[in-house]
């Protein structure tokens, strides 16, 4: 058990006149605490999931027939730009870096708060200006050209809504490197001195790796989407093929940006997954330091992957090849953590939490997620697949099935800590069980689909694919009803839950030596680390301390 | 069980895996039928791949079945699992395996991307001419006929939201792509106004028409029918329902084909 024993008394919440709990309007703030501002983050990207799933479920009911009877493409076509984009730029980066992140991190170092905390309130307040942008800009007929916003059709299309689009992901952007730096020296500055490297959480090498990431790809995306902006606006010909810009240059430029994207949304909850099945297993994370080199293995060799979007494009053979060596190097370290959890798995006392089974369910979805993607990662038979709906349900498989049964095993896992009360497990076993059918259900047909020629992002398509189409509106719909157990049951126990001891999972690290929920500035006196964070049944550990809830 | 020794059990099930994987992946017909002489290149890498995919899917899902069953908390019993954290060789292990199937996957794919004419080859005079350089970009000819000229070249054009074929030579255009079974066909892809992506499943073949930028795809059919072309590029409202078709002729037929439809 880390202890709390010697007492190191650093100026504490009292010395600066803070109250001593925050109230609810405090969340509606410019506050500085990281608890509020992970808080702030986890609740403003699931009302943004929410609306991002409505959409998702108004494009499944178009699909559910062949013909374009139910929606206008046009709008069509402005709910998928927005559902993808909302889905990644507003749900998964902000829950799992901004949300998990700042609550977290301070807490699994011993922290009283992160490196920079009014930069990283501004970080937080950038999201909600940039949703509503992007939400109003349907007013003006919604971005239609696909969450890649390919010149030249985002620059033909709806002009208005495009640049608004553009600037909502240019402040998301702003946001995530304002979050990544604050992260960087947080890890490499803050950590309490008796933690020694070996023993930061991996959560924290992963959110290191992730910032190291935004750091260096953000800016491009940034730059690529400035002059996509000036071409709609200003009268540039950056991407105009017509006046000597070059269409496929902006691709580049994307790519190199968004396809480290995909690992800035599935390392940090690689790190979630690190976190939750040890304590639940009750065993050592199996090869820490092989997890933790694998996280920045990926973080590098994910920069230099970006041309598998791009098999199809105007890239020449040279390319085509390269890319794909490089990109079915990156599933080796992938499957390193794969492998290690499995066997963390392996000879554990595993209890089936809600928390448990959704990162077991992430582990088995990921394993399909991650065959498809090797496939994927070859240039000759991507040449067939690309922009089907194989790929739609590839990254399906990988964003849902690997982000969000993620994000919510680590709701289940923190809830305790987060508000102070346990969820129900019950209506959180109801909540899995019909996700996971529901994923299923909803994306593996899609695999079929693409493979036997259906295309991708279109209203109507060729009615010999409408059973498959059936089947995948059937599982939307399960998908659909899934999430309301969830929020009935977050809903209902943040005020009505059982009462969480400090730590309901008899869990190691740090965050779980505060109270629950921890006190603005997180300790009276600052913890010291006696064991690592995943020593569980090294030496005799106190047998009695069983899950309890006061 | 308890008197069956693990090795053997461990035995069985791998004999089981690989019995299992490699007949999935003969037998998946998840593909529509081949058409060209790139689809069945294609379809044999895709098989070995979802050989593979299959061995490593029941491989790791098989360990997390017998860990949630196995491995279950027992009631009453409060302590932890055992204390392993990690194991040398078996990490080195499964970093080494995967490791060598995927540069396996890497050089095979080169190879099957070199054999559908993806690389242009250089073995003859003409290959160093500068014009060759703009045909880098897609699916060129093929190794045994590299330098050679295609038998039938075809201009085409993606525009919102149809494609246009141009037949050069015969002065014929057309809104559909006609071609004779066995012949060698290249085609000058190119957009008028956005991108567009040429694609006939049954062939295997895809590649974007991109603004500004001319791009190729040789290639040769082998089965006479219809089969339709579809753009998978997301190109405005209407792109999904920007199809044509491609028509394989028997060789008479295509020529009659094209007497029909020349204009004088
Ligand atoms: C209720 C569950 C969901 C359903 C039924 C669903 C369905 C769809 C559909 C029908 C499309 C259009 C595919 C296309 O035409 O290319 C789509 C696109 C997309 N979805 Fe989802 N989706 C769901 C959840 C998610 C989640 C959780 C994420 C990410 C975390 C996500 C990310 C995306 C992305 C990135 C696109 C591509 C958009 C584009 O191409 O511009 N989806 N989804
Ligand atoms: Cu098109
Ligand atoms: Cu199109």
């Amino acid at each position: 058990m880390t202890q709390l024993e010697t007492p190191q008394v650093t100026d504490s919440a009292t010395d600066r006149n803070l109250p001593k709990v925050w109230k609810w309007y405090d969340y509606f703030t410019f506050n500085t605490d990281h608890k509020v501002i992970g808080i702030q983050y986890l609740v403003t990207a699931f009302a943004f999931y929410l609306i991002g799933g409505l959409m998702a479920v108004a494009m499944r009911a178009e699909l559910y027939t062949p013909d374009a009877d139910l929606l206008d493409p046009n709008f069509y076509n402005a709910l998928m730009t927005n559902h993808g984009t909302l889905m990644i730029f507003l749900w998964i980066v902000p829950a799992a870096i901004g949300g998990f992140g700042n609550f977290l991190v301070p807490l699994l170092i011993g922290a009283r708060d992160m490196a920079f905390p009014k930069l990283n309130a501004i970080a937080f307040w950038l999201n909600p200006p940039a949703g509503a942008l992007l939400l109003a800009s349907f007013l003006f007929g919604g971005a239609q050209s696909g969450w890649t916003a390919y010149p030249p059709l985002s620059l033909t299309t709806a002009n208005t809504a495009q640049s608004m689009w553009i600037l909502s992901i240019v402040l998301v952007g702003t946001s995530s490197i304002l979050g990544a730096l604050n992260f960087v020296v947080t890890i490499l500055k803050m950590k309490v001195p008796s933690m020694k490297w070996t023993q930061l959480p991996l959560f924290c090498w992963a959110i290191l790796a992730t910032s190291v990431l935004a750091l260096l790809s953000t800016p491009v995306l940034a730059a690529g989407l400035v002059l996509l902006l000036f071409d709609i606006n200003f009268g540039t010909s950056f991407f105009k093929p017509d006046a000597g810009g070059n269409v496929v240059l902006y691709q580049h430029l994307f790519w190199f940006y968004s396809h480290p994207a995909v690992y800035l949304m599935i390392l940090p909850i690689f790190g979630i997954m690190s976190e939750v099945i040890p304590v639940h297993a009750r065993k050592p994370i199996f090869g820490y330091k092989a997890i933790a080199y694998s996280s920045l293995a990926i973080c590098i060799v994910g920069l230099f992957v970006w041309v598998h979007h791009m098999f199809t494009s105007g890239t020449p053979a040279w390319m085509r090849m390269f890319f794909t060596i490089s990109t079915l190097i990156v599933a080796v370290p992938t499957g390193v953590k794969i492998f290690g959890w499995v066997a963390t798995l392996w000879g554990g006392k595993i209890r089936f939490t809600s928390a448990m089974l959704f990162a077991i369910g992430l582990l088995s979805m990921f394993v399909v997620g991650g065959l498809g993607g090797v496939t994927l990662g070859t240039a000759p038979f991507d040449l067939h697949v690309h922009d089907t709906y194989y790929v739609v349900g590839h990254f399906h498989y990988v964003l849902f099935g690997g982000s969000v049964f993620g994000i919510y095993a680590g709701i289940y896992h923190w809830f305790p800590k987060i508000t102070g009360r346990m969820m129900s497990e019950m209506w959180g076993k109801i909540h899995f069980a019909l996700t996971f059918i529901g994923t299923h259900l909803t994306f593996l047909p899609m695999h079929l689909l693409g493979l036997q020629g259906m295309p991708r992002r279109v209203a109507m398509y060729d009615p010999q694919f409408a059973p498959i189409n059936h089947l995948c509106t059937f599982g939307a719909i399960v998908l659909g009803i899934s999430a309301i157990p969830f929020f009935l049951n977050a809903v209902w126990s943040w005020h009505y839950g059982v009462k969480a001891s400090d730590n309901p999972w008899d869990a190691l690290t740090l965050e779980w030596t505060t109270s629950s929920p921890p006190p603005i500035e997180n300790w009276v006196e600052l913890p010291v680390v006696t064991c690592g964070p995943y020593d569980y049944g090294s030496r005799d550990r106190n047998i009695a301390e069983i899950p309890q809830t006061a | 069980m308890k008197q069956i020794p693990i090795s053997i059990l461990t035995l069985i099930a791998g004999i089981l895996v690989t019995l299992i994987s490699l007949w999935v992946g003969q037998n998946n017909s998840l593909l529509p039928e081949q058409a060209s002489i790139q689809a069945p290149l294609v379809d044999n890498f895709f098989n070995v791949m979802v050989a593979i995919g299959t061995a490593l899917f029941l491989v790791v899902q098989g360990a997390i079945l017998v860990s949630i069953i196995q491995f279950r908390h027992r009631r009453g019993d409060s302590g932890d699992g055992q204390w392993i954290e990690g194991n040398f060789p078996l990490e080195i292990l499964w970093t080494v395996i995967p490791g060598i199937i995927v540069i396996g996957l890497g050089i095979y794919s080169v190879d099957v991307y070199t054999e559908m004419g993806g690389i242009a080859t250089t073995h003859h005079a003409v290959q160093a001419m500068p014009v060759q350089r703009d045909s880098s970009i897609g699916i060129n000819s093929l190794p045994t006929n590299a330098g050679e000229p295609a038998s039938l070249v075809v201009d085409v054009s993606g525009m919102q939201y149809a494609w246009l074929f141009n037949y050069r030579d015969r002065n014929i255009v057309a809104g559909e792509l006609h071609v004779a079974v066995g012949q060698d066909v290249l085609l000058n892809i190119s957009a008028n106004d956005v991108i567009h992506s040429f694609w006939v499943p049954q062939f295997r073949l895809k590649q974007d028409a991109i603004p500004g930028q001319t791009t190729h795809l040789r290639f040769v059919a082998t089965k006479t029918g219809t089969y339709p072309i579809i753009c998978t590029e997301l190109c405005g409202g209407y792109h999904g329902s920007m199809r044509s078709s491609v028509v394989v002729h028997a060789p008479e037929e295509f020529d009659r084909w094209l007497e029909e439809n020349q204009v004088a």
